[in-house]
């Protein structure tokens, strides 16, 4: 009847596990209490769960992403405070096996859900206003890879309490993850985790590329897009060539383990390193997903805060181009160390370090964007800045990893981790916060404060320094990664220096949170009512904030790169249209929720084998599917005269400021 | 900025080179007791100083250029429609396509020259050593002396030792970081290894690829010694009462969890290593190289001749 579940999947015995469960049961009911509470369940089923509306779904975005940093966090933590003790013979807190638990989420849980929802998050908020469209291509497609990302989230966050998570890494090699070496219901988590996630950001994908080809405002040729938009385009070109390769890559898997097949065994003809190669097919160009939003964050913000046009537009965009095609050509730099002939490995590393050129090029256009500029040093030029400097480092140690010889030392070692958080953290992180601390206010109308960002900014440097720079020293130390324990005591005081460098970052994250806590107290000071509060340079700061459900009254007309500062010089910024028109919007509707219920039951169904379950879940997307691909009535109209009544307070508003 | 934050970048730099210095004894990578992570060094500290060569005008241009164009430097230059400059664009490509140039350079070279499969060229006929990879520990038989070893090997110094490498489990990677360069063992393949050790002294080898609950357990020693030395630990290994018989074999690759003991085997069942590939490849007795899909020969290199 429940397949392989028991009551004893529930890991009562393991007291670290079961503070967390408890730990997220009680603020889930408090959460849940406090909806009730106030009677909010029909507000927020109204408007943000069945939304379609391209903001609220990147805020929910966004918001799934920083709960899951802090659960990726507070894995590092538990990383962080074993290796510190389990030095010269001691055996730390963490059994092995519950240590190889912990990386395995970390590394999923940081790069799926929690990089990925936060990038998506952004792009919904912002690529639809940048290109002066009312809502992204597919809107219900959209609210569907939401929840779609949401389950898989949910599945990871449920092996936590039933049952256990992988214990063979973020990155699953085969023949460790098949059945005979990984029995457990581990592996099924994360395989299905993966691959419901996945679907979710293929399907983002097709609908991103469709948004930005097909829906710019009259005048915004390709070579007029913003930075960012253009970054969206290729990372989601990224996405819609990588995701199917990790989906066949997976499902190949699954067969391995639930059919008794052999695609990836050690017997009966199966070939291993097939699936590594599968892996790193998807997983090399997918650190590119990570970054090149970010990298499109940082022009945006270096040009807004030097208020000066963005240095070689047409480089930047070539460089992207180019970063998007070699990424394709450099997998096998994850495995040189395979026995693969010298010919083989030397043209992997040359086409690696061929990605250091536009990487470059970009690096030296944000800095000359600050040359002759005016700027000021507000939260996301703090993180930018934060970034050049940071990722500089972890660019060229990627580059010493590129050199087949070097990596033959370096392969799998803490100075492969150190590299790679070296380059994810700023590279990708920091983008990220530049950009939560840049749209902030046009998401939710009022600035965050500046002094607990300051001190948070601090905080995620200098900690950072101090949690990765030993990773470099223990990785010429000779220190692998994945260790839960080791005997040499001469790492030791590396890694308490790291531990220290995480108590660091972990003191950021709760200034982080002191900020918003602060800021939400004081969002009548900190309101932003001109829409305006950065004196941007794109379509998005024309709009107010928050924009209204159709965020443009009247679709603009695009005459320059920087299109706002152009309508600002032109004095047309705010002008009037004679008239305005009825506007049709698509009306909101539950079933993206809905399939994400489904896809989740499914996915745990499938993990333990529950299959009456999981035919029921599967039939009921199913069903959702047609019943939406059936329903005609999907759109609705906000007549001109609403229209007009919402802009003109907008103009009220904007007066008052003016004055 | 304000003055707090050059205390900080201060502060913070010199903390980092107190770590990097620190740990300068104890830097398996750059004290290498052999030719091949000689090279690696070499190739290691050249990239390095490659890529000083972008770092160096990046930090510079990074603190320079926010501090000389900060808003309230109402003396600077400023030009808010600046967005090209042709010379600035060239060198801006070309620079780092010059420094990649010189990378690939050095990288072609030196990933022939220390293609792990080559030989090592030497007077000496090499010490052949079959490493096996089994849950959580390494075997390792000496073909040519009929005698077997668990987490220790010891060979002598200024000889070659040739590798041959497989496992009879999961992927794992077979490594002696002051030696030099490591190598995947994959069950059903083989791989090959070429090291050698120009200074006496008591190395630790490790597996670098995880490969399940007992993965931090799986390190040995790697002794070079005296040929002397090594003729008279061939003798003690001699003198052990174990032997590696099938029935022993199929008892040592049961998973073992802690560090299994150094153990000597003084007799081996012949040809075991390649009864262990085999294993793979129950109907052709053949072994397959990496991402070939078919029978292969027993070598999964075509361009490296099977040498010792
Ligand atoms: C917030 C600060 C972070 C800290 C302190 C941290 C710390 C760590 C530690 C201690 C490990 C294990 C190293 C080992 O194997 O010995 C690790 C692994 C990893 N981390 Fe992080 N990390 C952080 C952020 C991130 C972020 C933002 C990402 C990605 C977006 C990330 C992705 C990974 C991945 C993929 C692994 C490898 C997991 C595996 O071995 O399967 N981490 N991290
Ligand atoms: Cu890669």
């Amino acid at each position: 009847m429940f397949g392989k579940l028991s009551l004893s999947a529930i890991p009562f015995d393991e007291p670290i596990t079961m503070t967390a469960v408890g730990g997220a049961v009680l603020l889930g009911t408090v959460i849940l209490g406090l909806v009730t509470y106030y009677g909010k369940w029909t507000y927020l089923y109204r408007e943000w769960l069945t939304s379609l509306d391209h903001k609220k779904i990147g805020i929910m975005y966004i918001i799934l992403a920083l709960v899951m940093l802090v659960r990726g966090f507070s894995d590092a933590v538990l990383m962080r405070g074993q290796q510190a003790l389990a030095a010269g013979g001691a055996l730390g807190y963490l059994s092995p096996d519950h240590f190889n638990q912990i990386f395995s989420a970390h590394g999923s849980i940081m790069i799926i859900f929690m990089a990925m929802p936060f990038l998506v998050g952004l792009m919904n908020i912002v690529v639809p206003q940048q290109i002066g469209a009312r809502d992204v291509a597919f809107p219900f497609l959209n609210s569907l890879s939401l929840w779609l990302t949401a389950a898989g989230g949910m599945l990871i966050m449920a092996s936590l309490g039933v049952g256990e998570f992988s214990k063979a890494g973020w990155s699953g090699y085969a023949p460790l993850t098949e059945i005979e070496f990984s029995p457990d219901v581990g592996v099924d988590y994360w395989i299905w985790a993966f691959q419901i996630a996945g679907i979710g950001s293929t399907l983002t994908g097709i609908n991103f590329i469709v948004t930005i080809v097909k829906m710019r405002a009259p005048g915004m040729k390709l070579m007029r897009l913003p930075l960012f938009t253009w970054t969206t385009f290729f990372t989601m070109v990224l996405v819609v060539w990588a995701f199917p390769v990790l989906t066949a890559a997976l499902a190949l898997l699954t067969l391995d383990r639930y059919l008794d097949m052999h695609f990836f065994t050690n017997t009966l003809g199966g070939n291993q390193m097939l699936y590594v190669n599968l892996f790193w097919t998807w997983g090399h160009p997918e650190v590119y997903v990570l970054i090149l939003p970010a990298f499109g964050i940082f022009s945006e913000v270096v040009s807004t805060f030097s208020g000066k046009r963005l240095f070689g537009y047409t480089s930047m965009v070539w460089a992207t181009g180019a970063i998007t095609v070699l990424s394709f050509a450099v997998w096998m730099h994850h495995f040189f160390t395979m026995g693969a002939s010298p010919n083989v490995n030397i043209f992997f590393g040359i086409a690696t370090m061929l990605i250091a050129i536009p990487t470059g090029v970009k690096t030296f256009n944000w800095l000359f964007t600050m040359y002759r500029g005016r700027i000021r040093f507000t939260l996301p030029m703090y993180w930018t800045l934060g970034f050049i400097v940071t990722f500089a480092v972890g660019g060229s140690s990627g580059v010493m990893l590129s050199i087949p010889p070097a990596d033959f030392v370096f392969h799998n070692s803490l100075f492969l981790i150190a590299h790679f958080h070296n380059t994810i953290i700023p590279g990708a992180l920091f983008g990220f916060f530049a950009g939560f601390y840049y749209w902030f206010p046009k998401a939710v109308g009022f600035r965050l404060k500046e002094s607990w960002g300051r001190r948070a900014f601090w905080c995620w440097l200098i900690g950072f320094y101090l949690a990765f720079v030993p990773l470099y020293v223990l990785g010429f130390m000779g220190m692998p990664r994945r260790l839960a324990y080791y005997a040499d005591a001469t790492w030791h005081p590396y890694l308490l220096v790291a531990a220290l460098g995480v108590a660091v970052i972990g003191l950021g994250i709760l200034f982080q949170g002191i900020q918003l806590f602060v800021s939400i107290r004081e969002r009548r000071s900190l309101g932003d009512s001109t829409g305006d509060p950065w004196d941007g340079r794109t379509l998005e700061w024309m709009t107010s904030s928050p924009p209204p459900v159709y965020n443009f009254a009247k679709i603009p007309a695009v005459d320059d790169i920087d299109a706002f500062v152009d309508m600002k010089e032109r004095g047309i910024a705010y002008s009037r249209p004679d008239r305005y028109g009825d506007i049709e919007m698509p009306k909101d509707t539950p079933h993206g929720l809905i399939i994400g219920g489904f896809a989740f039951v499914f996915g745990f169904a499938a993990v333990w084998h529950i299959w009456w379950l999981a035919v029921l879940a599967a039939l009921g997307a199913l069903f959702t599917v047609i019943a939406r691909s059936a329903d005609d009535d999907i759109h609705y109209v906000i007549p001109a005269a609403e229209v007009e009544r919402i802009e003109n307070e907008r103009y009220r508003e904007l007066a008052s400021v003016a004055k | 900025m304000k003055n707090r934050t050059y205390f900080l970048l201060i502060g913070l730099s010199s903390l980092c080179a107190v770590t990097l210095l620190g740990g300068c004894s104890t830097m398996v990578l750059l004290d290498p007791k052999g030719p091949i992570g000689e090279t690696v060094r070499f190739v290691i500290i050249a990239a390095f100083a490659l890529m000083l060569t972008v770092i160096i005008p990046v930090f510079i241009m990074a603190f320079w250029f926010p501090r000389k164009y900060r808003a309230s430097n109402t003396d600077a230059t400023y030009m808010p429609k600046w967005s090209s400059s042709a010379a600035i664009e060239f060198f801006m490509w070309a620079i780092p396509f010059v420094i990649v140039t010189c990378l690939a350079i050095l990288a072609w070279s030196t990933t022939h020259s220390l293609d792990p499969y080559k030989p090592i060229p030497s007077a000496d006929k090499p010490v052949t050593i079959e490493a096996v990879c089994l849950d959580w520990k390494w075997l390792f038989i000496y073909p040519d002396k009929n005698i077997a070893t668990v987490n220790q090997i010891t060979f002598p110094v200024n000889v070659p030792v040739s590798f041959k490498i497989t496992s009879d489990t999961v992927m794992a990677s077979f490594f002696i970081p002051q030696l030099g360069s490591q190598i995947y063992a994959m069950a059903g393949m083989q791989t090959r290894l070429h090291l050698l050790a120009n200074e006496p002294g008591s190395y630790v080898g490790r597996n670098q690829q995880f490969t399940g609950p007992g993965y931090s357990d799986m390190h040995f020693q790697a002794n070079a010694v005296s040929r002397e030395e090594f003729q008279s630990w061939v003798q003690g290994v001699r003198q052990s009462p174990e032997k590696l018989d099938l029935e022993r074999y199929e008892e040592l690759s049961k998973p073992s969890r802690g560090y299994h003991p150094v153990t000597y085997f003084s007799s081996v069942k012949p040809d075991l290593f390649e009864y262990i590939l085999s294993k793979y490849h129950p109907t052709s007795g053949e072994n397959h190289g990496p991402m070939s899909s078919g029978s292969v020969p027993t070598h999964p290199r075509t361009d490296v001749a099977e040498a010792n």
